[in-house]
């Protein structure tokens, strides 16, 4: 019994970070129509950033704002260098060229930095508070848990209770009227690339001091996670995203803990299989709303 | 006097013949245009080069004389050219109240304004008072095209572009709208180039109609007289 209640809420929070992930890919799905494989890739980057940041000024609060900024800059870049030069007819020629785009930042962090993990130190302390003889989430997993539903909060407020959230959405699901009406859809996607990119940075920065430290490839298992939220939940769903990250989480949680790490990747697959069957548009996903 | 909108020489096309070829159009000032022609004649092709979403081969877009061709889409939306296009241009995931928010966005800074300015456009079209929260898509076609051209005449624009705004609905539904387009350009000196299959109605509310055949114009006469003109109307509308 104490094992599942420790089990639940480092799930918890280990959910609400894929969640976060899954979160940024269903903003750049929102603005561009596009799966962002590059995501992971961008984010590690940008955690590097962090990680030098930190290195040099001791602080682990510059270099959170060190991977936001950098998240967001990059992102932005590959949207105005790369994608927006890409045809948009079909979805197909964007996904390539952002695989194309983790090859060439995975070897480039590989070249640059070695593939050895740097650890990480968290700002708080990573062993678990004990609550009346059960071990719970320790500090930093409270810590996760405030900042990923902060955040959560934030974009929901900042899509649909601002301005500039709405032309976010009109951009993204009807261009050609948004610009009718004078958005600057251009600048409007750029800025959900970018949106994306510091949450996805953010994610990753949260999650790279539980594991075994920072490299290239420190953000691959996250997307896979995220990717797997964002099919189940419909990718143009953010509910879908946070239910689904928190599940996933949990359900990785426990099968890691009953059943051993090896298992929990099928885990994930199985219940990907299962949701696909049942609903192949994603368990959110508003169909009517997708086909008008 | 200047005309409130003016294309000259623009020639349009998408691979082969140019659809439009070297067209010269002009409207004055708080007038109403009735763009007529059959299917395939370049009414809507017309409208969106004037635009800016189809860039034309050659040929300016002028409005009250000031040159349009350079600019973007959404900087004629700014400077006061606004279009309705065809069909369904209702944002479909957005509530009826976000859609005519949006509308408001540039021309009426501020919230408050902005709500002020979206209660009077609820003022106007009654039915859509009634939804408000409801999303695009659970909408009549009545009411998608009364919520586009509300919001169309909530950016206050200078001339307005409407692609065929009677398709497909109730007479009396058409009655209304081209009532509402009739009142707004008397009372406010809006500008209205009309595209219409509908040439009965069309030509109700025009000043003028000018009709278009092979992407030239054949016709341009003012409206009263086009209506009465039984070789004129057997020739280019069909009836
Ligand atoms: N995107 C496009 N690509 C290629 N040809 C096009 C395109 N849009 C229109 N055309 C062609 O251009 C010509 C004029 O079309 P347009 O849509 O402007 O006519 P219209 O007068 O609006 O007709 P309707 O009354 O049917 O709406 C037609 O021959 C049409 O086939
Ligand atoms: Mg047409």
């Amino acid at each position: 019994m104490d094992r599942l209640v420790f089990l639940l809420a480092t799930g918890l929070a280990r959910g609400l970070v894929v969640a976060l992930f899954a979160l940024s890919l269903v903003i750049v799905w929102r603005a561009a129509r596009l799966v962002n494989f590059a995501q992971a890739a961008t984010a590690t980057a940008a955690v590097f950033a962090a990680f030098a940041v930190t290195g040099a000024t001791g602080s682990f609060w510059a270099g959170l704002a060190a991977a936001l900024l950098a998240g967001a800059a990059l992102s932005a870049a590959v949207e105005r260098g790369l994608m927006r030069r890409v045809p948009q007819a079909t979805p197909l020629p964007g996904m390539i060229v952002a695989i194309g785009l983790v090859m060439v930042l995975q070897s480039a962090l590989g070249i640059a930095f070695g593939p050895r993990h740097r650890p990480m130190v968290a700002p708080f302390d990573e062993r678990p508070l004990v609550v009346g003889g059960v071990p719970l989430l320790s500090p930093y997993d409270l810590f996760v848990l405030v900042v990923a539903l902060a955040v959560v909060g934030l974009l929901a407020w900042l899509f649909n209770g601002t301005s500039l959230g709405l032309q976010l959405r009109a951009s993204a699901a009807a261009p050609e009227v948004s610009r009718l009406l004078g958005v600057r859809v251009p600048r409007m996607v750029t800025l959900g690339w970018a949106l994306s990119g510091a949450v996805a940075a953010l994610a990753a920065l949260l999650l790279v001091p539980t594991e075994l430290g920072l490299n290239a490839h420190s953000a691959d298992l996250l997307f896979v996670h995220a990717f797997t939220v964002a099919v189940l939940g419909g990718l143009d769903s953010p509910t879908g995203a946070l239910v689904g990250g928190v599940a996933v989480g949990v359900l990785v949680s426990l099968v890691t803990g009953y059943l051993g790490a090896g298992v929990a990747p099928l885990a994930v697959l199985a219940l990907l299989t299962l949701v696909l069957l049942v609903r192949p548009g994603g368990i959110f996903a508003t169909t009517e709303v997708r086909t008008a | 006097m200047t005309p409130a909108l003016a294309v000259d020489g623009l020639t349009v096309g998408y691979a082969g013949a140019p659809v439009l070829d070297d067209l010269r159009l002009e409207v004055a000032p708080g007038e109403v245009v009735a763009l007529l022609g059959a299917n395939g004649a370049g009414k809507t092709t017309l409208l969106r080069a004037a635009s800016g979403l189809t860039p034309p081969r050659a040929g300016r877009v002028l409005l009250d004389g000031a040159d349009l061709t350079a600019l973007s889409v959404e900087d004629r939306a700014r400077r006061g050219l606004a279009q309705v296009p065809e069909g369904r241009s209702v944002v479909t995931e957005l509530t009826v109240d976000e859609n005519l928010h949006l509308g408001a966005l540039w021309c009426h800074p501020g919230r408050a304004a902005r709500r002020a300015a979206v209660a009077r456009t609820y003022d106007l079209f009654e039915p859509l008072a009634r939804r408000r929260t409801s999303l695009g898509h659970q909408l009549s076609g009545g009411e998608r095209q009364m919520l586009a051209l509300g919001r169309a005449l909530l950016a206050r624009p200078r001339v307005l572009l409407l692609d065929e705004p009677s398709l497909g609905l109730a007479p009396r539904v058409v009655a209304q709208l081209m009532g509402v387009l009739r009142t707004t350009a008397r009372e406010t000196g809006l500008t209205v180039l009309l595209a219409e299959q509908n040439v009965t109605s069309a030509l109700s509310i025009a000043d003028r109609g000018v009709v278009l055949s092979l992407g030239a114009v054949v016709a341009d006469a003012p409206a009263a007289e086009l209506a009465g003109d039984p070789t004129l109307r057997h020739a280019y509308l069909g009836f």
